[in-house]
């Protein structure tokens, strides 16, 4: 590591780390509608070329009796019911929830039920497995701002790190972002956790995009390094200002009427200024996270998310005054400056305050663990006498990912209506010693542990040594 | 919980304010005794610890005349020992003045031992052992040749000498990482591998003959001799190599080598030749929860990997091997509790309790040569003894006593204090830099 460090992912989890992004968001938490004028006139192109083609897999009325029900808001259901048909859930209730006739029961006596795990960050597909120069498609680096970049056109769909990410993490949904080399790095995408021939298979519908950004020591390394700007912290905010300042600009001649040529980044810039686009800003250090929000107010738009952010129990009261969420590893640091002062009950301290609490992975092997590095982060919090419950810190792993990702409608609790995007765990998902034992994406299983039949295995995979194996 | 606040209180009591660096004879009775050699853990047990030294463990009750800490059924272990990680040797991986893990651009590669870069007093190692992490192989890190260099057993006191035994262990890379160090190819890895131990070989027949500083010569004469070292088992040689035609062809040395003592180094792909590898009597020390295909030599990974390695007959540890090698050996313990909970998922191969807790304490241990020291509570090992507050490998676990040497150690850390001065973020009466 050290002295090692570069921009290609897989070479350590240093380097990983770095690249991981910290975006902060335009819209307030949970509200993703467009904030545009109406009268003003759609844009002269189409918004959504390449659109989602996912459709939800076949499933069967379910209902998964005497189980402890985590529902993904806060509510925690002993000896529960939860009740899902036509992809949707129906019910999560107590024991006398009524079960359809016909529904397939599975007793879950001894075992947990969750909604899925959604995580905020993740570079699978973009710095997939193998980790190696022909797909290493996460960082455009060769320019500090590249908001014309979009990361559905670099994520590989064969990327195998997908599917361990359902089987051993209860992994349903996940947003995919450029690095964090560029301030600017470009759109994200959010996907279903589902196995497809194509990304558009896999874009979860509706989802807004998202617009990676990257504060500290990232960007000011790789451009200073190259001769340009920017080299330092003061540098970083030049160019986004300056960038902001020309977004401004396109977008008060669009708002106008006025003809302009199409500009790739502008369009995803004016889309952040309009609110339709959220920011997910990579940024660990809590006084650049105050500049940030500063400079937010000043070009019009807003954070919805800092990622990385170890610093964020220093400034959790700004972070719950401005409706930032937070996301966050429950004990990573060390492995470069801005990580010095990672503590380990900065999630319960952030969720103590009453900010937005989310822990994300930002890695292909930490993505198959976040119910466990919830459970580090809660006891921590307990053990410095935060009283959390369980069930609330399950919101750091579903709900609250998903209102920062503008999915709240459709999934990330077990609201009756909403996708039935659920885990049912062999035990209680804050022990080491749980797995889960069997995962529905829109009602469909897409992984059960006793069936080999239900297990993905990738195009890549298929005909090597292992294939098919136990992961 | 309140058994354990009382029990936590009790101890700050007769630890933290304990002299430092003074070993303190002590018995830990009632406890559930883990004695980390693989056996059952012991309810009711009792650990006697004497001139830093465990003398005994197990059922019973404390000697008479001992002062005693009654750990009222608490999970008393060994500390724990990280088989692969570069602590002490790094402050912040990316600040390269902090960063003394590899020595790309020194004319020394096999000879440079990583002792006199340790420093004691890196933040990483109070973080650590208030994880409950005692002692630590410390591996070197790249080097100018495909030697890297020789590595160390240390302990995580809080004291001035982290050094348990230096010059352990040499260490080498084969696969991909070789391959790069020894000019492109696989083939030119092993040329290279026994050139250097042919010309060590004349080295050491004839020190004051060798000629290191010929333009034909392609070892350094302190290279020489660390190699020469390998070649008769005096240092053990340490080889990663992940994939399955790479570990045959390196467990294969054993026989062209009479002498050295191998261990393997990752052995990711490990599950598919464990017999071979078993066979030949060669020692495993590998991550454990890689699954991916990370790499073309990592195509078979599965978390079975250590399970089933362990199936054949290998002897196994654990350790942070492409991992966080330095800020983050603690996760042992996450890791160690994920192999055992592979046990209940169909198909796949993990570990029953005790022998993933032998996995991080008593089998790196052994695999460094020094069971007979550290890594379990067997009489006349060291006195690196940990109370817990639940159970060591779950999640929300963490000790509430960690002695080394016998020595009570402190357990506070530099993240404790900032915790504590934004325990309330905002600012009171003066700002928060006179907050402490």
């Amino acid at each position: 590591m050290g002295p090692n460090i570069t921009l290609r992912a897989g070479i350590s989890l240093a380097v990983l780390a770095m690249l991981g992004g910290c975006a902060t968001t335009a819209a307030d938490t949970g509200d993703t509608a467009s904030a545009s004028d109406p009268a003003v006139k759609p844009p002269p192109f189409d918004t959504n070329p390449y659109p989602s083609t996912y459709r939800a897999y076949p499933g069967v009325p379910t209902a998964i009796t005497n189980v402890t029900v985590f529902d993904g808001e806060g509510g925690r259901i002993d000896g529960g019911t939860v009740v899902f048909a036509n992809g949707k859930i129906v019910a999560a209730g107590d024991a006398a929830t009524p079960i359809p006739a016909g529904a397939t029961v599975i007793d879950g006596t001894g075992r947990f039920v969750t909604p899925g795990i959604i995580d905020v960050h993740s570079h699978l597909g973009v710095y997939p497995s193998p980790g190696i120069d022909s797909t290493s498609d996460g960082n455009e680096a060769t320019s500090p701002t590249t908001p014309e970049v979009w990361a559905e056109h670099s994520v590989w769909p064969q990327d195998p790190g997908f599917g361990r990410a359902m089987a051993n993490g209860g992994i349903t949904a996940l947003q995919i972002l450029p690095g964090s080399a560029n301030l600017m790095g470009g759109r994200t995408v959010t996907l279903k956790n589902v196995p497809s021939r194509t990304v558009q298979g896999m874009k979860f519908p509706g989802a807004p995009y998202g617009m990676k950004m990257a504060c500290g020591e990232n960007p000011k390394r790789v451009y200073g390094g190259k001769g340009r700007m920017p080299s330092t912290r003061m540098g970083n905010f030049a160019v986004n200002r300056a960038t902001w300042a020309r977004a401004l600009e396109y977008k008060r001649k669009v708002d106008a009427g006025k003809e302009v040529a199409r500009d790739l980044a502008n369009e995803t810039l004016a889309g952040v200024l309009a609110g339709d686009i959220l920011v997910h800003n990579h940024c660990y250090r809590a006084d650049e996270m105050a500049l940030v929000i500063d400079m937010a107010k000043e070009f019009g738009y807003k954070v919805t998310a800092f990622h990385h952010a170890v610093e964020s129990y220093k400034v959790a009261d700004l972070l719950a005054k401005n409706g930032v969420c937070s996301a966050m590893w429950a004990d990573w640091w060390g492995f470069k400056l801005e990580a010095y002062d990672s503590v380990p009950e900065n999630i319960a301290l952030v969720q103590q305050a009453g900010a937005c609490t989310i822990v994300h992975s930002d890695d292909a092997n930490g993505i198959q663990r976040l119910n466990q590095e919830a459970a580090k982060a809660l006891a921590s919090g307990r053990r410095m006498g935060i009283a959390i419950s369980d069930a609330e810190a399950w919101t750091w792993l579903s709900s609250n990912p998903a209102k920062a990702l503008g999915i709240e409608q459709q999934t990330g609790s077990l609201t009756p209506g909403k996708m039935a995007d659920i885990v049912l765990w062999n035990g209680n998902p804050f022990s080491v010693y749980t797995r889960p034992a069997k995962v529905w994406v829109d009602g469909a299983l897409l992984f059960d542990a006793s069936d080999p039949a239900r297990r993905p295995v990738t195009d890549f995979e298929l005909g090597q040594p292992g294939e098919g194996d136990v992961k | 919980m309140t058994r354990i606040a009382t029990l936590a209180a009790a101890l700050l009591a007769t630890a933290v304010f304990a002299p430092a660096a003074q070993a303190q004879d002590v018995a830990i009775t009632n406890a559930r005794l883990v004695i980390g050699d693989g056996s059952a853990p012991i309810d009711g047990g009792t650990v006697v610890v004497r001139g830093g030294k465990v003398v005994s463990a197990g059922a019973g009750g404390a000697p008479a005349g001992m002062s005693a800490i009654d750990a009222r059924g608490a999970w008393v272990t060994p500390g724990l020992v990280a088989g692969f990680s570069r602590i002490g040797l790094v402050e912040i991986d990316a600040v390269e003045g902090s960063n003394d893990t590899g020595a790309t651009r020194s004319p020394f590669n096999a000879a440079i031992d990583i002792a006199p870069a340790l420093n004691p007093l890196g933040s990483a190692i109070a973080v650590n052992r208030a994880y409950g992490v005692t002692r630590a192989l410390v591996y070197p890190g790249s080097s100018s040749g495909l030697f890297r260099g020789r590595g160390a057993v240390v302990d995580l006191g809080a004291d001035r000498d982290m050094l348990t035994r230096g010059g352990v262990f040499q260490y080498v890379e084969f696969g991909e990482r070789g391959a790069g160090q020894a000019g492109g190819s696989r083939a030119a890895t092993f040329l290279t591998f026994r050139a250097l131990l042919q010309e060590a070989r004349d080295y050491a027949r004839n020190p004051a003959a060798y000629d290191g500083r010929s333009k034909d010569s392609i070892l350094l004469r302190a290279d020489a001799e660390a190699l020469a070292r390998v070649i008769d088992g005096r240092d053990l040689l340490f080889v990663k190599a992940d994939r399955a035609a790479d570990i045959l062809n390196v467990v294969k040395l054993k026989r062209e080598f009479a002498g050295i003592r191998l261990v393997l180094v990752g052995a990711v792909e490990g599950w598919t030749v464990a017999r071979e590898i078993e066979a030949a009597g060669v020692p495993v020390i590998a991550p454990a929860l890689n699954d991916l295909p990370a790499s073309f030599e990592q195509l078979a990974a599965t978390q079975s990997n250590v399970g089933r390695m362990e199936d054949a007959g290998v002897t196994v540890a654990i350790g942070m091997v492409d991992d966080w090698d330095v800020h983050m050996i603690h996760y042992l313990t996450q890791y160690a509790g994920n192999l055992v909970g592979l046990e209940r998922v169909p198909g796949a191969a993990g570990l029953s309790w005790d022998e993933a807790f032998a996995t991080i304490s008593s089998r790196p241990a052994e695999i460094a040569g020094m069971g007979d020291v550290i890594g379990s509570l067997r009489p006349g090992r060291v006195g690196d003894v940990v109370i817990w507050d639940g159970d060591p490998l779950e999640l929300a676990s963490r000790p509430v006593a960690v002695y080394i040497d016998g020595v009570a150690q402190p357990l506070a850390t530099r993240q404790d204090r900032l915790r504590d001065r934004y325990a309330t973020p905002s600012e009171g009466a003066l700002p928060k830099a006179y907050d402490r």
